[in-house]
C-alpha cells in the first residue's frame, strides 16, 4: 500500500505552500509577502478628495483673456472690453470694422485652440463669445486631476508616511490612504493647501476703507492678512487694496526652507530659478518705494516695502508660523501648488488605539469561536469530528496564505469573514458525516459508508457554497475598503473549505480506514 | 451523540398554516415598520454626514456633551453611547458634511472639553459627503441587483437542470430591467420590479425549485431588513455585506434540502405521496439543518458578544439572517414547491 499517492502529496503541497506563505507575516522571512492589516485595524487616514478641476478650466480662460488684452495692445486695436463669464467663455466686445478685422486676424493667428463663431452686432459695435472646444476643457479637467495627484503624491513624500496609497478614482477624484497617520488633522492641512504663492504689488494709490465698502478700483481687489496674538491666540483680520496683477508665482521656486530669525522666529526662505530671479530682480527694481505682498492662497502673508533692487533670486516669507505650520508650508511650496483646489468629500480616520482594539477583539472572537466549535465537533462526532478539526485549522491556515500570497488586506469585517468561516466550514463536513450516519444505520460497512456519504454529498456541498460564493464574488465587485476584505476572506474560506471538506478530510479517512481494515468507525 | 434523532418524523408541512401566519405577520410588520420609518434608517455611508467615536478618560454628562455641540454651533446631532458604560466613549452624528474642511471632529473635541471638563480622544472618524453617499447607495443597490441576477441564473438553472430556461429567465430579467431604467426609475424600485418578473418567469416555466428558492430568500431579506428597521439600527456597508451574506446563506440551507427532496419524489407519480415525501426530505437532513445553523450561530455570538462594537450591528443581522434563513428553509420554501407542485 502506497502512503503517497499522487493526491496525498498535492494536498500535502497545498498546505506546506499555505504555511511558507504565512511565516513572513510573523517572522521576517523570505517570500516576504505579508497580510496587510487594514486602515481600520491599525489605524490611518482614508481619504477620497475631488479636485475641483472646473477652476483649472477657468484659470487658463484667465489666462488666455489677459493674453489677448495684450496681443491687441501691441496691435493698437481698441475694444470694449474683453472678460470671462461664468460658464468660462470669454465675451469680446469691439468697436469699428477695423477694429474687428484686426480682433479676427489675431485670434485665427494666435489663439487657434478656441471656438470662433461669428461676431454679433450689439448697439455700439460687435460681440464674439470665444469659448473652449470640449475636448480641450476634458483634457485641462484631466491634466488638472493628474497634476494633483503628482503634488499630493510628492508632498506626503516628503511628510513621511510609510506606504501612503495615492491613487486617481474616476475622472477628478483622488483616493489617499495613509496608514498609521497619526496627526491626522495636520496631514489633511497639508494635502488640502492649494499653495498658489504670487507676489503682488500693494495699492497705495487709493484708501483701503474706502474700497472695503464696495468698490475698490478697477484691477484691484481686497486680501486680507490674519495676525495672530500670541498670547491670546485671537486672531485679526487686516485688510489690504491689492493690484490683481500677479508678477511673480510660485512655479518658478527651486526652493523652499525654514529658517530662523535672529528671535528664533520660524520663516520660509524660498529660492527662484534662473528666469524666476530675472523677473523678481525686475519687478523690485521697478518698484522701489512700493509694498510688495506676498499672497498664499488668497492670504497675505506680508508686505514689506521695497527698500531697492533685489538680485539673486531669495526671498523670505514671514508671518507668525508654529514650526510645524512653517515646515509643512514649505513642504507644500516645494512639491508645487495644486492647479485647482481640492475637497474632501470622504473620510475615514481610525485611532491608533481603536485599530489595535478591533484586533484584540477581532481575534478573540475568532479564538472564542473556533475553539467553541472545535469542542462542539469533537463531541459530537469524536473520532470523525477530529478530522473536521484537523480541516478547519487547515482551512484557516488556507485562507491567511491566501490572504498573503495575495498580498491581500486583513480588515476588521474580514476577521468576520474568517470567523463565519469556521462557522460554514464544518458544515461541509456535517453534510458528509450525517450522510455516512445514515449509510451506517442503513447496514453498510463503514468504507462503503465513507464512500457513498462523500459521494453523495459532493454535488450538494458544491452546489450550497456556489451562492455564498457568488454574493461573495459580487461584494468584491462593488464593495469598498473594509467590505472588500470581507468578501475576500468569505471567498476564500468557501474555496479552502471546498478542499479540506472533499479533498483532505476524504484522504484522512481513506488513509485510516485502509490502514486498520476496521469495520467500525468513530463517527 | 446526536442532538436529532434519526427516526424523527415531525409533520412540518402540516404546521404550514401556521407557519404561512407568522411569516406573513413578520412581513406585514416589517413593512409597516419600513413604511413608518420612510425606508431603511440609512447611515451616514449613504446620505452622508459626519459621525465621531469620542472616548472620554473620566465620566462625563451626555447633557454636558449636548450643550458643547450646540454651544459651537452644531445641530441636528445625535449622541449616543457606544459599547459598554465604564468605556466612557461616545458617538457623535451630524447630518453635516460640509464644514469637515474645519477639521470638524477637533471643533468638536474643543467644543465637549469647554463644557465637560475633559478633552476626548478622538478615536475614529468617518465623514461621507453627500455626492459620496448617493454613490456609495447607487453601489450596493447594484450589488444586491447583481447577486439576485447571478442566483437567479444559478438556482434556475442547477434546481432544475433546465440551462436553457435559466437563460430565458435572465434573458427576461434583463430585458424587463432595460425597459425600465429607460424611465430612469429609482434603484429600489427596480430592485422590486426585477423580483416580480423573476418570479412571473418562474410560474409560467414552472420552475417550482426555483420559485420556492426565490420566495423564501426574500422572505429573509425583508424580514432581516424590518427587524434592523423596527429597532431604529443603523443601515450601513457592513449591514449590505450581511444581507448578501445571508441571501447566499439561506439559499445553502434551501438546496440541501431540495436536493434531498428531489432525490426522494424522483419517480414518484402520485401527487398524494408528495407531502409525505416532502416531509420525510425535511426530517432527513433536519439534523444536518440544525447542526450548521447551530455551529454558525456559536461563532457569530461570540463575534457579536467579544468583537466589539464596531462589529456589532453586521453580527447581529446575520444572527437574524441565519435564524430567519433556517426557519425559511423549512417553512416557507419547501411549502411553495408543494403548492406548486400540487397546482401544477
Amino acid at each position: 500500500m502506497k502512503h503517497f499517492t499522487f493526491r496525498r502529496l498535492f494536498i500535502l503541497g497545498i498546505i506546506v505552500a499555505a504555511i511558507i506563505c504565512l511565516i513572513p507575516t510573523f517572522f521576517n522571512t523570505w517570500p516576504h509577502k505579508k497580510i496587510n492589516l487594514g486602515l481600520d485595524l491599525q489605524g490611518g487616514m482614508h481619504l477620497v478628495l475631488e479636485v475641483q478641476n472646473e477652476k483649472a478650466v477657468e484659470a487658463e480662460i484667465e489666462r488666455t483673456v489677459h493674453e489677448l488684452k495684450k496681443e491687441l495692445r501691441a496691435e493698437g486695436i481698441k475694444h470694449l472690453g474683453i472678460s470671462r463669464h461664468k460658464d468660462n467663455t470669454i465675451e469680446a466686445k469691439l468697436q469699428g470694422e477695423e477694429s474687428k478685422k484686426g480682433f479676427e486676424k489675431i485670434i485665427s493667428e494666435q489663439f487657434a485652440n478656441l471656438i470662433i463663431p461669428s461676431p454679433k452686432t450689439i448697439a455700439d459695435g460687435f460681440s464674439f463669445t470665444l469659448s473652449l472646444p470640449d475636448e480641450e476643457r476634458d483634457r485641462i479637467k484631466k491634466m488638472a486631476t493628474e497634476q494633483a495627484l503628482e503634488t499630493i503624491r510628492n508632498r506626503i513624500d516628503e511628510f513621511g508616511v510609510s506606504e501612503p496609497d495615492i491613487r486617481m478614482q474616476g475622472d477628478d477624484r483622488i483616493l489617499i490612504q495613509l496608514p498609521g497617520i497619526t496627526d491626522p488633522e495636520r496631514a489633511k492641512d497639508l494635502i488640502g493647501k492649494t499653495a498658489q504663492l504670487t507676489f503682488q504689488i500693494v495699492n497705495d494709490d487709493a484708501d483701503v476703507a474706502n474700497a472695503m465698502k464696495g468698490n475698490p478700483p478697477v484691477g484691484s481687489e481686497i486680501l486680507f492678512q490674519n495676525k495672530r496674538d500670541p498670547s491670546t491666540g485671537a486672531v485679526t483680520k487686516i485688510p489690504f487694496l491689492i493690484k490683481q496683477q500677479v508678477l511673480l508665482d510660485g512655479s518658478l521656486l527651486i526652493d523652499a526652507r525654514i529658517e530662523f530669525d535672529q528671535f528664533q522666529q520660524p520663516q520660509i526662505g524660498i529660492e527662484f530659478n534662473r528666469k524666476g530671479a530675472r523677473i523678481f530682480d525686475r519687478i523690485t527694481g521697478e518698484n522701489v518705494q512700493k509694498r510688495l505682498a506676498i499672497v498664499l492662497d488668497k492670504t497675505v502673508y506680508s508686505a514689506p516695502v521695497i527698500q531697492d533692487r533685489i538680485a539673486g533670486g531669495k526671498a523670505r516669507i514671514t508671518g507668525r508660523f508654529t514650526t510645524e505650520e512653517a515646515k509643512d508650508l514649505a513642504i507644500a511650496l516645494r512639491a508645487g501648488s495644486l492647479p485647482a483646489p481640492v475637497k474632501i468629500i470622504e473620510e475615514r480616520t481610525v485611532g491608533p488605539t481603536l485599530g489595535a482594539d478591533s484586533v484584540r477583539m477581532g481575534l478573540l472572537s475568532m479564538v472564542a469561536g473556533g475553539a467553541l466549535i472545535i469542542l462542539f465537533m469533537m463531541v459530537y462526532y469524536k473520532g470523525a469530528g477530529l478530522i473536521a478539526d484537523l480541516a478547519l485549522v487547515v482551512n484557516i491556515v488556507l485562507i491567511g496564505g491566501s490572504l498573503a500570497a495575495f498580498g491581500a488586506t486583513l480588515t476588521l469585517p474580514g476577521i468576520a469573514g474568517i470567523i463565519l468561516t469556521i462557522g460554514m466550514a464544518v458544515d461541509a463536513n456535517v453534510i458528509i458525516y450525517e450522510r455516512i450516519r445514515e449509510e451506517l444505520r442503513s447496514g453498510k460497512t463503514a468504507l462503503a459508508a465513507v464512500h457513498a456519504g462523500f459521494e453523495r454529498a459532493t454535488l450538494t456541498i458544491l452546489d450550497a457554497n456556489v451562492t455564498t460564493l457568488i454574493a461573495a464574488i459580487v461584494l468584491f465587485q462593488f464593495g469598498t475598503g473594509p467590505i472588500r476584505g470581507f468578501a475576500l476572506t468569505l471567498g476564500f474560506g468557501i474555496i479552502a473549505s471546498l478542499f479540506t471538506a472533499l479533498m483532505l478530510s476524504k484522504s484522512i479517512f481513506d488513509l485510516l480506514l485502509r490502514n486498520k481494515k476496521t469495520s467500525t468507525l468513530s463517527i | 451523540m446526536q442532538l436529532i434523532k434519526p427516526d424523527i418524523n415531525i409533520d412540518f408541512l402540516g404546521k404550514q398554516k401556521i407557519a404561512y401566519a407568522f411569516s406573513l405577520i413578520l412581513i406585514i410588520v416589517s413593512i409597516g415598520s419600513l413604511i413608518i420609518h420612510k425606508g431603511p434608517n440609512y447611515g451616514i455611508d449613504f446620505v452622508g454626514g459626519t459621525l465621531v467615536q469620542i472616548k472620554f478618560s473620566q465620566k462625563v454628562a451626555v447633557s454636558d456633551i449636548r450643550n458643547g455641540l450646540s454651544d459651537i454651533g452644531l445641530k441636528d446631532t445625535s449622541v449616543q453611547g457606544f459599547g459598554q458604560i465604564e468605556d466612557n466613549e461616545y458617538l457623535i452624528r451630524t447630518s453635516s458634511s460640509e464644514t469637515m474642511a474645519d477639521n470638524l471632529a477637533q471643533v468638536i473635541a474643543k467644543g465637549i472639553e469647554v463644557t465637560t471638563g475633559t478633552l476626548p480622544e478622538i478615536r475614529r472618524v468617518e465623514m461621507v459627503g453627500p455626492q459620496v453617499g448617493k454613490d456609495l447607495k447607487n453601489k450596493a443597490l447594484l450589488a444586491i441587483f447583481y447577486s439576485l441576477l447571478f442566483i437567479t441564473i444559478y438556482i434556475s438553472g442547477r434546481f432544475e437542470l433546465k440551462w436553457m430556461l435559466s437563460g430565458v429567465t435572465a434573458g427576461a430579467l434583463m430585458a424587463a430591467v432595460y425597459f425600465l431604467s429607460i424611465f430612469n426609475v429609482s434603484m429600489p424600485f427596480l430592485i422590486a420590479a426585477a423580483l416580480v418578473v423573476t418570479l412571473a418567469v418562474f410560474w409560467t416555466l414552472k420552475l417550482k425549485y426555483a420559485m420556492g428558492a426565490i420566495v423564501a430568500l426574500i422572505h429573509d431579506v425583508l424580514i432581516t431588513v424590518g427587524i434592523f428597521s423596527i429597532l431604529n439600527l443603523d443601515f450601513s456597508l457592513p449591514i449590505i455585506a450581511a444581507l448578501l451574506t445571508i441571501i447566499g446563506y439561506s439559499l445553502n440551507d434551501t438546496i440541501i434540502v431540495f436536493d434531498r427532496i428531489r432525490e426522494n419524489v424522483q419517480g414518484a407519480e402520485a401527487k398524494e405521496a408528495l407531502p409525505q415525501l416532502f416531509n420525510k426530505s425535511i426530517n432527513e437532513t433536519m439534523s444536518r439543518t440544525i447542526l450548521t445553523s447551530l455551529t454558525t450561530l456559536i461563532v457569530l455570538s461570540a463575534l457579536f458578544f467579544l468583537g466589539g462594537e464596531i462589529i456589532h450591528n453586521f453580527a447581529f443581522a446575520m444572527i437574524v439572517g441565519v435564524v430567519i434563513g433556517t426557519y425559511s428553509s423549512v417553512f416557507v420554501a419547501s411549502p411553495v414547491v408543494l403548492a406548486a407542485h400540487t397546482k401544477g
